[in-house]
């Protein structure tokens, strides 16, 4: 089976009323990553022994009302520990690597009894915009498989979009989440900053990551939102607000009549590919054909925002990444014959060219004579950002453009040029940098690729984003669309 | 040429926490390596740092200590370098804004008092430990990692080594009364590097300072700094310039010798700590524990001075140490004499603590059984001879008054008693009364001695002599 | 602005990120990280007198814990994840340079 003709809340009513166990859920869940697996390429490990195993108990136990995702199999990025289950980043430097804790979101999933499918292939340490930087595998688009699914979160939205799974949680530091939404025709959401938790979540941009979900519909991941969402003790930096049901407000009543929606004009500007324009465009028509107010507004930082964005997520991660030193967990270099060497040729030999150039970056932007040109002025630009921000929301809603300003491209057609691969994220990176809620729902096609239209809301307002996206979602059937995998790899 | 000396002074203080400082790990010593450790104190992937808030407290406790001003809106910063005993490869501090910044403490050498200004305070955490064995390995226990510290960085303006010394003695003295740390050496609760320089009178250019490290005792402290200067000047008479390096003082030689030289400064490559989110310290915040806080010892000597009638130099005796005052006050509380009890601790406990090398929390001493003694001493119960008896029964943990009891050791107070014995002693020494006429002294200290005698001891000397002179002018 | 990076600031930051690259990488990582940093540059036209940085996102002050400890218990488990241990501890190469302690 795939996920195609279902959704949560029908999946969660079979199990209860028996019209499905767990255990022919996860069974069928494996038979079709089995079929597809080997083209897409989306898993680095399959749970499958323990998933199984679960699946039995959960039958056993039975499924309650208030569990949604009880016995029901989900993916999970793999830069997400999940206690006993190989958790790699997918880099060499962790592919030893087994965590004996669980992430904070994975606990809370496990508390509903979920059924953990397997880990997903990212961009090493969440690093890149195709997963071409994964150690291990390349993910192919499900679209068209000679095409990148879109990163980091590439692994989660190619298993969605190819229906292995019915949803996989994703991470998202300057767009992974919501890119490889727009390349795969998903829904992808990243939450405000400190919604959820991030203990558990190998830190790469510690100011800017942010767990997300990738689904195919809008109400699946509002449900799965609120699910994995508020303060956690173990992650300071998450907040105390209040978490709403967000999905209890998306009905047939949910309307977008009078609501203001900003588009930049930097969103539709030079560099976005014509033919995502258009569909964008389109996408807006139809707003206001609803009843919602269009507005051309400005951003006018935008344009320093992916220079801004670079020197501080390179400079937290350089920091961050400074860990994995061979020294207590992972894989430490063979025949070294003192420290330095345990230092130097662990890191050189467990770490790709992505992650050196990051952690390069970030260092150099950290060090003494630069800092202050770098760090502390791309700090500065990131409060600029914030303030454009601050000064559309005064009057509008929402905030609405492209997520990317491509469809997906070619596999290996821009990993020679980093710096072109880094533009790719303009139209991602303002709203993590001002910590904002940003998501992306399929809105059409170009090329005979799916297009994502980017919802950028207020600070803890997701659920204004999930009422418009839904509304939209009920009055088209881009989302309907499926992937007709395999012939072109 | 003439020389003046600058001295900087960087003091790490471990705070008393039950936990760590960003991680619920015990704090607590002497286990199984690694054993008071988890996923956070071993940097493990996609933790995450929690603020310990006894930490800010006790580190507002002891800002407030050294008067220094307590900043509203601290952060911490991260201090990046590779090191075995530092799993993250970063320690989280404070580099920006520091929890407190621009103190004081008062010194006093040579009988003149004077302000040592600190320029600023912070809370970070501590590395692990590393052993190095001789058979090229060395082994990590993250035990300590996480330990909460406070770092103390005096201004330039130590202009000695014995300022120095003086400078230490009071921070330790200090910080000690607040009850955050025991501050002791040699358990490495405190430790200190110190970093001197020296320049022409008059030069306002600070010459190139050199770094002393791994200093055992103030002593050492004092001692490293002397010969560094004295070194520093031999060089610079004879023409050389003084390099940028860390030295070690060697105990044995008594010299400083070179560890490495300093190529730059380090590049630490600080930033703000990205996890954590602000403090935000307001008034009624420092206020409270303000509220909380243990009197300094300044304010206790004023007052052991002024309304106990202590002499200044027993005062700042009794307050070395906050054990000490404490035990002190405890014992007045009691109804004990304030200088008889100020003199048997300085005494008595002094030596006492001395001969044995324990502290006094670690003796059977309690400030009531030392009141109790004070107080029979004081009605005449027992005499200060006596006392030597009583006070070893009370280092064993016994009632002085039930001791006393069980002991016999209850003076002769009663005129009716004494005055027969003193009767029949002049009688048997008609040769005393004699010399007593004739203006011989001795004679007194020789008849007490034998009504002492007399009475085993037990009579009170001041009756007894009392009663003799009285009976020695009627013959 | 600062100059641009050649390649022995490259071979200084590597030192400092404890990486190390051989000739080849050397000339590439330098073409590609210069070209990067001339991206990074294109914020310095920007005016941002009196801007305060923006160092995080997050809407928390004043977070904190209870000072109440917890053993975790995971000693064995966290040793056993560690690639060279010795009766309960990390076993690395020996420590030659002493000077790491960054205090
Ligand atoms: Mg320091
Ligand atoms: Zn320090």
């Amino acid at each position: 089976m795939n996920f195609y003709d279902t959704d949560l809340t029908k999946l969660h009513d079979d199990l209860v009323n028996k019209k499905i166990s767990s255990t022919e859920l996860t069974k069928a869940t494996y038979e079709n990553i089995a079929a597809d697996d080997d083209d897409v390429k989306a898993f680095l490990t399959l749970n499958k022994d323990g998933a199984l195993k679960q699946a039995a108990e959960v039958d056993q136990q039975g499924i309650k009302a208030d569990q949604l995702v009880a016995g029901i199999p989900l993916g999970v990025k793999d830069n997400i520990v999940t206690k006993d289950i190989k958790t790699t980043a997918a880099s060499k430097i962790l592919s030893n690597f087994t965590p004996i804790y669980d992430a904070t979101v994975i606990e809370k999933l496990k508390a509903q009894n979920f059924i953990n499918a397997g880990k997903l292939n990212l961009d090493e340490f969440a690093m890149g915009g195709s997963t071409e930087n994964s150690a291990f595998q390349t993910t192919h688009n499900p679209w068209d498989l000679t095409r990148v699914p879109g990163g980091s979160s590439g692994g989660s939205a190619a298993a969605v979009a190819a229906g292995e799974v019915i949803a996989a949680l994703g991470t998202d530091t300057g767009g992974s989440i919501r890119l490889p939404a727009s390349y795969n025709g998903v829904v992808g959401m990243k939450p405000t900053y400190g919604r959820v938790s991030r203990w558990g979540i190998i830190a790469f941009g510690s100011s800017l990551d942010q767990v997300g979900w990738l689904t195919r519909s809008v109400k699946d991941n509002a449900q799965l939102t609120s699910l994995i969402s508020g303060h956690d003790d173990r992650d300071l930096t998450s907040s105390t607000k209040e978490v709403p049901n967000f999905a209890s407000q998306l009905n047939d009543d949910t309307n977008v009549k009078g609501l203001r929606i900003a588009v930049p004009k930097e969103y539709l500007g030079e560099g976005v590919d014509e033919n995502v324009k258009e569909v964008i465009q389109a996408a807006l028509k139809h707003y206001e054909s609803l009843g919602a107010i269009i507005d051309e507004v400005s951003l006018p930082n935008t344009k320093y925002g992916v220079a801004a964005y670079y020197i501080i997520s390179s400079s937290e991660a350089s920091s961050n990444l400074q860990r994995f030193d061979g020294i207590r967990y992972g894989v430490r270099a063979k025949d070294v014959e003192n420290l330095e060497d345990v230092y130097v040729r662990s890191r050189s030999e467990g770490f790709g060219d992505e992650v050196k150039r990051r952690i390069m970056l970030g260092t150099f932007s950290l060090s003494a004579g630069f800092y202050d040109a770098y760090f502390i002025k791309a700090s500065q630009i990131r409060t600029l950002i914030r303030q454009d921000f601050e000064k559309v929301f005064e009057d509008h809603d929402l905030v609405m453009g492209p997520a990317g300003p491509t469809v997906a491209y070619k596999i290996g057609s821009n990993i020679t040029d980093p710096k072109a691969m880094y533009m790719n994220d303009v139209l991602t990176v303002p709203v993590n940098m001002a910590g904002l809620p940003g998501m992306s729902i399929p809105a059409g096609f170009a090329d005979n690729m799916p297009v994502g239209l980017q919802i950028i809301g207020k600070p803890f307002d997701e659920q204004t984003m999930y009422n418009a996206a839904y509304t939209f979602e009920q009055s088209t059937d881009f989302h309907k669309q499926t992937p007709k995998l395999g012939g072109q790899n | 040429m003439n020389f003046e000396t600058t001295i900087g002074l960087e003091v790490h203080v471990e705070l008393k926490t039950n936990s760590k400082i960003f991680s619920p790990s015990p704090v607590q010593f002497g286990s199984e390596p690694n054993a008071n450790t988890n996923v956070i104190d071993w940097g493990y992937p996609g933790v995450l740092p929690s603020t310990n808030k006894g930490v800010v407290e006790d580190g507002i406790k002891a800002a407030l200590a050294l008067h220094a001003e307590v900043e509203q809106h601290p952060h911490f910063d991260r201090k990046n370098y590779f090191y075995p005993d530092n799993p993250k490869a970063y320690q989280i501090s404070q580099s920006d804004t520091p929890l407190a910044h621009d103190g004081w403490i008062e010194i006093e050498v040579d009988g003149e008092k004077k302000k040592m200004g600190i320029a600023e305070m912070h809370i970070e955490e501590d590395a692990g430990k590393n052993t190095h064995s001789p058979n090229g390995f060395s082994f990590v226990d993250l035990n300590r990692q996480g330990t909460p510290l406070i770092e103390i960085v005096s201004k330039p303006e130590i202009a000695s080594p014995d300022e120095a010394y003086a400078y230490l003695e009071a921070l330790r003295q200090r910080i000690q009364f607040t009850g955050v740390s025991d501050v002791k050496m040699e358990e490495g609760s405190m430790r200190v590097d110190v970093n001197i320089s020296i320049r022409p009178i008059g030069s306002d250019k600070y010459g190139t300072k050199t770094e002393l490290k791994n200093l055992n005792s103030f002593n050492y402290v004092r001692k490293g700094l002397a010969f560094e200067e004295q070194r520093q000047q031999r060089v610079l008479m004879s023409g050389g310039t003084i390099g940028q390096e860390t030295r070690r003082y060697d105990e044995t030689s008594g010299q400083t010798i070179l560890m490495r030289v300093k190529e730059g400064s380090d590049d630490y490559r600080y930033f703000p700590e990205p996890d954590l989110p602000v403090l935000a310290i307001s008034d009624d915040w420092i206020d409270q524990i303000k509220a909380d806080m243990p009197e300094m010892p300044s304010n206790r000597r004023d007052r052991y001075v002024n309304e106990l009638g202590l002499k200044e130099y027993d005062a700042m005796v009794l307050t070395q140490t906050k054990e000490m005052s404490d035990f002190f006050e405890a014992a007045v509380a009691q109804g004990a004499d304030a200088k008889m009890t100020a003199n048997y601790l300085m005494g008595d406990v002094n030596a006492y603590l001395n001969d044995n090398q324990v502290d006094l929390q670690d003796t059977k001493l309690t400030p009531a059984n030392l009141a109790g003694m004070v107080k029979l001493i004081d009605d005449g119960t027992i005499s200060t001879k006596m006392a030597k008896k009583v006070f070893k029964a009370i280092t064993n943990g016994e009632e002085p008054s039930s001791y006393v009891k069980e002991h016999g050791l209850v003076q002769l107070s009663d005129p009716a008693q004494l005055q027969p014995i003193i009767d029949e002693v002049l009688a048997n020494n008609e040769q005393s009364i004699e010399d007593f006429k004739n203006g011989k002294d001795r004679a007194v200290g020789y008849l007490v001695g034998q009504i002492m005698k007399q009475t085993h001891g037990q009579a009170n000397p001041q009756v007894v002599n009392q009663l003799l002179m009285k009976s020695l002018q009627a013959k | 602005m600062a100059s641009k990076i050649d390649e022995q600031q490259v071979k200084h930051v590597a030192s400092l990120a404890k990486l190390q690259f051989d000739d080849d990488q050397l000339g590439k990582f330098t073409t590609q990280l210069e070209s990067i940093i001339d991206l990074f540059e294109t914020i310095d036209k920007v005016d941002t007198t009196d801007v305060k940085p923006m160092t995080s996102a997050t809407d928390q002050v004043n977070a904190m814990r209870e000072d109440i400890a917890v053993n975790s218990n995971q000693r064995e488990a966290l040793l056993n994840n560690a690639p060279d241990t010795e009766e309960g501890y990390i076993k690395v190469p020996a420590i030659i340079d002493e000077s790491g302690d960054g205090e």
